[in-house]
């Protein structure tokens, strides 16, 4: 029951995003000038069909992810440490287009993350971080290999490579958000 | 006053969108092979992408300040594609490069390959397998 309704919420929200700037005037049941009564009506009735028939692919096994700290940590992840390293990430590849040094290679991480929200997270956070880019994923362990623009050889000393050079504390702030 | 800060702050954001995304299409043409080409073409996109995204949700914000709804149109549907534009772009890096790894392209120039002949498949998967493989033997 409690799945139904996070799916029906969800829909809800995502519909009203998509819809927003119908509205017609003053005869609006909320007149916030931004949603018609029919919109919002549709709505209702399309997310409680929507939310019948994927609450079993939307929610898989837990409600860890209802908890409200968890989207504030992602947020604040999203907002300071991965935009600051995307950022980074841009500088590093306009060097190496302008002067084209490349000292590539695949390396494979172990970042030990368990669910597979987290470990899709920390793939699509390494694609856009600096110079590095997920190829694929050991199913089993969970492990990553990352191909990696330029790769430093201190790090390549030790087997398996520590996360610390390819993705920073990514991995800490992805285990903090989804598990 | 206001107006003319938030005309140059769109300016500015507009500017550094069509710098990177300029800078992902030399990428492109410049580097040797489709992993550091992938680097390029997804980084700088998305990154170009914010800040071009960026300056039309400022554009319908302000549209929404002075009173007209179609800004909130404007502002709110940007924020969405960008949201589709970061979910999907480095999905995507990913299915073109693992496919190219297991249709053999070699990393140009590679230093260390620790993927190179390794199998990444599900272990029951592998095992299913091979146990098809042994049956077609027998019966073959």
């Amino acid at each position: 029951m409690l799945a139904f309704i996070v799916t029906t919420i969800v829909c809800f929200i995502i519909y009203l995003l998509l819809t927003i700037g119908s509205a017609t005037g003053a005869s609006d049941f909320f007149n916030l000038g931004l949603w018609s009564n029919e919109e919002i009506l549709f709505g209702v009735i399309l997310s409680v069909i929507v939310g019948a028939i994927g609450r079993k692919i939307f929610v898989k096994k837990d409600f860890r992810m209802l908890n409200p700290v968890r989207w504030f940590t992602f947020l604040f992840y999203l907002f300071i440490p991965f935009f600051w390293g995307m950022a980074k990430a841009n500088f590093d590849v306009a060097y190496r287009v302008i002067t084209g040094k490349i000292n590539p290679g695949i390396v494979k991480i172990s970042p030990g993350l368990k669910t597979d929200l987290g470990i899709t997270m920390l793939a699509n956070s390494i694609t856009l971080t600096p110079g590095t880019l997920s190829v694929d994923i050991d199913e089993d362990k969970n492990d990553l290999y990352i191909h990696w623009i330029n790769v430093k050889k201190e790090a390549l000393k030790k087997k398996p490579i520590d996360y610390k050079y390819v993705c920073g504390s990514f991995p800490k702030w992805v285990r903090r958000i989804a598990e | 006053m206001m107006f003319s800060i938030i005309d140059i702050i769109v300016y500015i954001f507009l500017g550094v969108g069509v710098f990177f995304n300029l800078l992902a299409g030399v990428g492109l043409l410049r580097f040797p092979d489709v992993y550091t080409r992938l680097h390029a073409g997804t980084k700088c996109t998305t990154f170009g992408s914010i800040f071009l995204s960026g300056s039309v949700i400022l554009l319908g914000l302000r549209m929404w300040w002075f009173g007209n709804t179609d800004g909130s149109i404007l502002a709110i549907h940007t924020g969405v594609a960008l949201v589709a534009i970061l979910v999907t772009n480095p999905t995507g890096a990913h299915a073109i490069a693992r496919a190219a790894h297991r249709s053999g392209v070699k990393p140009v120039k590679a230093v260390v390959d620790d993927l190179e002949g390794g199998t990444t498949k599900k272990k029951s998967i592998g095992k299913k397998t091979a146990t098809v493989k042994k049956k077609e033997e027998e019966e073959g």
